[in-house]
């Protein structure tokens, strides 16, 4: 089955990311498709490569990287939501003058009709938020 | 996509203010009108409170979107269902919500309402037939 996955809420304050991607890797490692992960609301902010979570903790960022790079699952990432909250891409960055950018590896940045194809196109979509 | 059409539906349950989720799922609302889906939105819990009529936000700095859900009819976003039990637990009526239509392309043009009271029963049944639900 073809699985669409969105995240509604922020890494570490709320667990959704974190179930979002235990049913990301375990659908994956059965058998199924997971074309794409919508990142919406503050879920925005998984994809920064800034955060710098304790040692003995899990890196949720990492954690999404890595899987992108193993399934080649499309982690994306809503721009007018990424906007407000200061998530930028190299792109963004030169184009809104800003001094940096903080997207991590396997993520971009695209507009909310990413979220609306997934819809379309996958056979389920599961919102993982509040 | 013409031969791809599903059933979105867009279930607000949240308050207008004092989070975003009910102006971010408003985002995704009219980007998705330009997917030419099967669109409805279901309002319930605090939910209703976004249709409601005379907001002012002056108070509070944030932006007044409650107008642009008038506008939706334009985007041939007209089903808004609203949850009787929703309003009557908060002491709402459908008199406390603003007035909502389309433009009926089928009949003549004709001005129809948008928002639509169901009882509970009725939202879980409509929500059933939907194929992609985004919850907010």
């Amino acid at each position: 089955m073809k699985f669409g996955i969105v995240v509604s809420e922020g890494p570490y304050t709320h667990q959704a990311s974190d179930s979002a991607y235990n049913f990301a890797k375990a659908a994956l490692e059965n058998g199924h498709e997971v074309p794409r992960v919508f990142f919406y609301h503050d879920g925005v902010n998984v994809g920064t490569r800034l955060s710098i979570p304790p040692q003995d903790e899990r890196n949720i960022q990492k954690q999404w990287s890595a899987l992108a790079g193993e399934h080649n699952v499309d982690l994306v990432i809503c721009i007018a939501a990424a906007q407000r909250r200061g998530l930028l891409d190299e792109k963004e960055a030169t184009r809104q003058g800003k001094d940096a950018n903080n997207i991590a590896e396997g993520f971009r940045i695209s507009g909310l009709g990413q979220l609306i194809e997934m819809g379309i196109q996958t056979d389920r979509l599961i919102t993982f938020g509040d | 996509m013409e031969d791809n059409i599903k059933k979105f539906l867009y279930v607000n349950r949240k308050a207008p203010y004092g989070t975003i989720y009910a102006l971010e799922a408003l985002e995704v609302v009219l980007i998705g009108a330009a997917f030419d889906q099967d669109v409805s939105l279901a309002f319930l819990d605090d939910g209703v409170f976004q249709l409601v009529k005379g907001q002012n936000t002056d108070g509070i700095g944030v932006k007044n979107f409650s107008p642009t859900f008038r506008a939706l009819g334009d985007y041939e976003v007209t089903k808004f269902y609203v949850e009787k039990e929703s309003l009557e637990e908060r002491g709402l009526t459908a008199d406390d919500l603003q007035e909502i239509m389309y433009e009926d392309e089928d009949d003549d043009y004709a001005e129809k309402p948008s928002i639509r009271l169901v009882n509970r029963a009725e939202m879980a049944d409509m929500m059933a037939e939907q194929d992609v639900v985004l919850s907010f």
